[in-house]
């Protein structure tokens, strides 16, 4: 039977057991779009801006575990996804986007909201297709599926001229698919597997350094093992956070830029760190000629491209991190090491240096502190929420003060950074897990660069909680600023906010605000209560408050700065420690 | 340390650019590139000339590897290979010399592919040293145009280094 190009484009996505579908319409796509308003089996979630399409889609992923996907128009809407796909890319989420595109005939003409987005996003997509020929266009939808969610996930985009979503021809759906140049790597090296288990079972004091690959392989538990296993303590990677629980034992928290003292320290005195999904970004590693000084690396990652690209490694394994895991914790059980009693000693350092600085701050009673916002998010949430963060302090008092437990409730921008991702990423987030508690925790910076995204949540009626954490500043830059440019804000100080309860209510949305210490709770639980309708939460914070611990840009990890009160450092002498 | 890389790929539309966005997106230098066909039409081969230590190398393998389009790398400092490149001269030489510049030309197994009444354009193929000597001499010759094809290069049958 024929169809038309729309109709095959939206009969595959039915095949991918796609569900929801976020985008914009506009002139090329018509007819795709009219083709969704007689579908019952596939919903369009109508965003206002294609960027946050495209994160929404990209939030859907990270929670689901699923392809999210994002349909929008040539030129302008075309562009406008960028930033998404970028996003995407740099945290290995699997996205199809679709961009419409003018007709085969007028490409290179200049036509009308005309772009070369294949040739824009080709550095920031895992692969992008332009299709000439409808004939091709059920192939180009199985492979750009199947790219986006093998191997190292990522962003594909498949460009629809309008010629293409008209024509017509045969549907049919392929069986299966099968690139030639495209073979991902699951299994390990058995022997580099070998060799790992060896260094984890000799090592006096190792580290786990796990990061988002854990999460986008499904293998926390195989981690959870492991640590357990040989009683090695784990540090994550803000992409990490919620592959290994935060409220276990042997978790250090965070290390890195903001990472906790206790995980830095561990990480600079270790003798063996086993990176597991991670890329070694120079945010966790600092100044990488003084990285870990003292350890072996063992890097397992399923992308080759990660392993020594900014540090040296010496055991790579390359393959999926659930197999290797499980191939590795069979190796070592086959060990007799008695666990226990070679690590007791480093245990006993690494609860020594948690103990010596907590990540903390200094409560006041007449002001709101922005991290006993995200702490009292934690308590009244049981710790059970999803949490998406803007990008800057918001992210990383979030990072740092509530504790995951669970893979896929932590949703942020790690490798790019996107400030107005957290918001448009929620909506996806709420919609892959509707009976979800979803919190944007965001700051009066980021939330502005989407905030016209209040009208997607509200048509849809998705509860989600937008704790604005209000310093009218920008506040990460000035941070920067008041540190290493002596205090000259340039730029960095929003003197215009909008009154964002006014904001949210224009909308039809909640507005709350919070200006007194004793109003967070009341205003968090007036919130949790309202289950129609996205609130606006507006705390408004101490501006003068900052991220501490810090490791200043191009110092090593222990080259740490605490607040004003603690600026006493110890040095750590690992011939200390006495091995049982 | 130079590195010539022969790459298998898709012969599709756009997979140069990747290739060549991968260089200059990772700040990599590509000295010479050079593509065509092989013998299957819907592959096409090409051999980069690229500067780099032992890491940006293997980074540079690694990251063509992760192209979708790309079916197959081979850094061919690993095997024996032998290296060509092409050379089109075209000089004006006065009168008097021109025996002179046909006999260099055959000295050097070059051949005369186009002549009129003042030029002659001269075909050169080999290695680098090759022809980079063979334009030496023709300096003095009054070369008017002057194309270098980029390198092809091609490992020997089953010799290892």
């Amino acid at each position: 039977m024929k169809m038309s190009g729309a109709e095959i484009l939206i009969e595959c996505l039915k095949k991918e057991g796609v569900k929801h579908v976020f985008g914009y319409p506009g002139g090329v796509v018509l007819n795709i779009f009219d083709v969704l308003y007689d579908e019952k089996d596939l919903e369009l979630i109508l965003t206002r801006h294609e960027q946050a399409a495209v994160h929404a889609a990209d939030g859907y992923a990270r929670v689901s575990g699923k392809v999210g996907v994002a349909i929008v128009t040539s030129g302008p809407g075309a562009t406008n996804t960028v930033t998404g796909l970028a996003t995407a890319s740099m945290d290995s989420i699997p996205i199809v986007v679709f961009t419409g595109q003018v007709p085969t005939m007028l490409i290179g003409n200049d036509a009308f909201q005309e772009a070369d987005i294949v040739g824009i996003t080709r550095p920031c997509t895992k692969h992008n297709y332009l299709v000439k020929d409808v004939k091709d266009l059920a192939q180009t939808v199985r492979e750009a599926f199947h790219i986006a969610s093998t191997g190292r996930p990522g962003p594909v985009l498949i460009d629809l001229p309008k010629d293409v979503t008209s024509g017509m021809c045969d549907f049919v759906w392929p069986k299966e698919v099968n690139i030639r140049s495209y073979n991902p790597k699951y299994e390990g090296n058995k022997w580099q597997m070998k060799q790992a288990a060896e260094e984890i079972a000799k090592a006096k004091r190792p580290v786990i350094m796990a990061g988002g690959g854990v999460i986008l392989s499904g293998a926390s538990k195989e981690l959870k093992e492991l640590a357990e296993l040989t009683k090695t303590p784990v540090t994550v990677t803000m992409m990490g956070l919620g592959g290994f629980p935060g409220t276990n034992n042997l978790s250090m928290g965070m290390l890195g830029m903001h990472g906790t003292y206790c995980a830095n320290m561990a990480v600079q005195n270790a003798d063996l760190i086993v990176g597991i999904g991670v890329r070694f970004d120079d945010r966790v590693t600092g100044r990488t000629a003084d990285f870990a000084p003292k350890a072996r690396i063992v890097h397992i990652d399923i992308d080759p491209t990660s392993i020594r690209k900014t540090t040296r490694v010496d055991v790579p394994v390359v393959g999926d991190i659930k197999q290797v895991l499980k191939e590795i914790i069979k190796n070592l059980k086959e060990t007799k090491e008695q666990w226990g009693a070679v690590r007791k000693s480093w245990l006993k350092q690494v609860d020594t240096w948690k103990k010596e600085r907590p990540l903390d701050y200094e409560h006041d009673d007449k002001i709101i502190k922005p991290q006993f916002v995200v702490e009292k998010i934690y308590e009244l949430t049981n710790g059970e929420a999803v949490i998406c963060t803007e990008v800057g302090q918001n992210q990383m008092w979030a990072a740092q003060f509530y504790k995951y437990d669970k893979p896929r409730t932590w949703l942020s921008s790690g490798g790019l950074g996107t400030m107005g991702y957290g918001f448009p990423a929620a909506i996806g987030a709420q919609f892959a897990m509707p009976k979800a508690t979803v919190f944007d925790i965001a700051g009066d910076g980021s939330i502005q660069m989407n905030i016209q995204e209040l009208a997607t949540a509200v048509i849809n009626k998705l509860p989600i909680k937008v704790a604005i954490l209000n310093n009218r500043y920008l506040g990460m830059v000035r941070q920067w600023q008041e540190l290493f440019f002596n205090e000259r804000y340039s730029h960095t100080n929003l003197d215009v906010v909008p009154d964002f309860v006014k904001v949210a209510e224009a909308y039809g949305a909640v507005g709350l605000r919070a200006t007194k210490p004793e109003e967070v709770e009341p205003v968090l639980r007036e919130a949790l209560k309202i289950k129609d309708r996205p609130v606006f939460m507006d705390f408004v914070v101490d501006w003068h408050e900052k991220v501490y611990p810090m490791v200043p840009a191009g110092a090593a990890i222990d080259e740490m700065i605490f607040g004003e009160k603690k600026e006493k450092k110890q040095k750590f002498d690992s011939s200390q420690i006495k091995i049982a | 340390m130079k590195h010539t890389i022969s790459v298998l790929v898709e012969n599709k539309f756009g997979v140069l650019s990747r290739v060549s966005g991968l260089f200059s997106g990772r700040g990599f230098n590509i000295e010479s590139l050079s593509v065509g066909e092989t013998i299957d039409p819907d592959i096409s081969s090409m051999t980069i000339i690229t500067h780099g230590d032992d890491l940006i190398i293997e980074q540079i393998t690694k990251q063509l590897n992760k192209l979708i389009d790309v079916i197959k790398v081979t850094d061919l400092m690993e095997v024996e290979h032998v290296e060509r490149e092409m050379v089109l001269v075209k000089i004006a030489p006065a009168k008097a010399d021109r025996p002179d510049a046909l006999r260099i030309t055959e000295i050097f197994r070059g051949r005369i592919i186009d002549s009129g009444p003042k030029t002659f354009t001269i075909e050169i193929t080999g290695d680098e040293k090759k022809i980079s000597a063979f334009v030496e001499m023709m300096r003095p010759y009054n070369i008017k145009e002057f194309v270098r094809t980029g390198k092809v290069a091609i490992a020997r049958e089953g010799v290892k280094k």
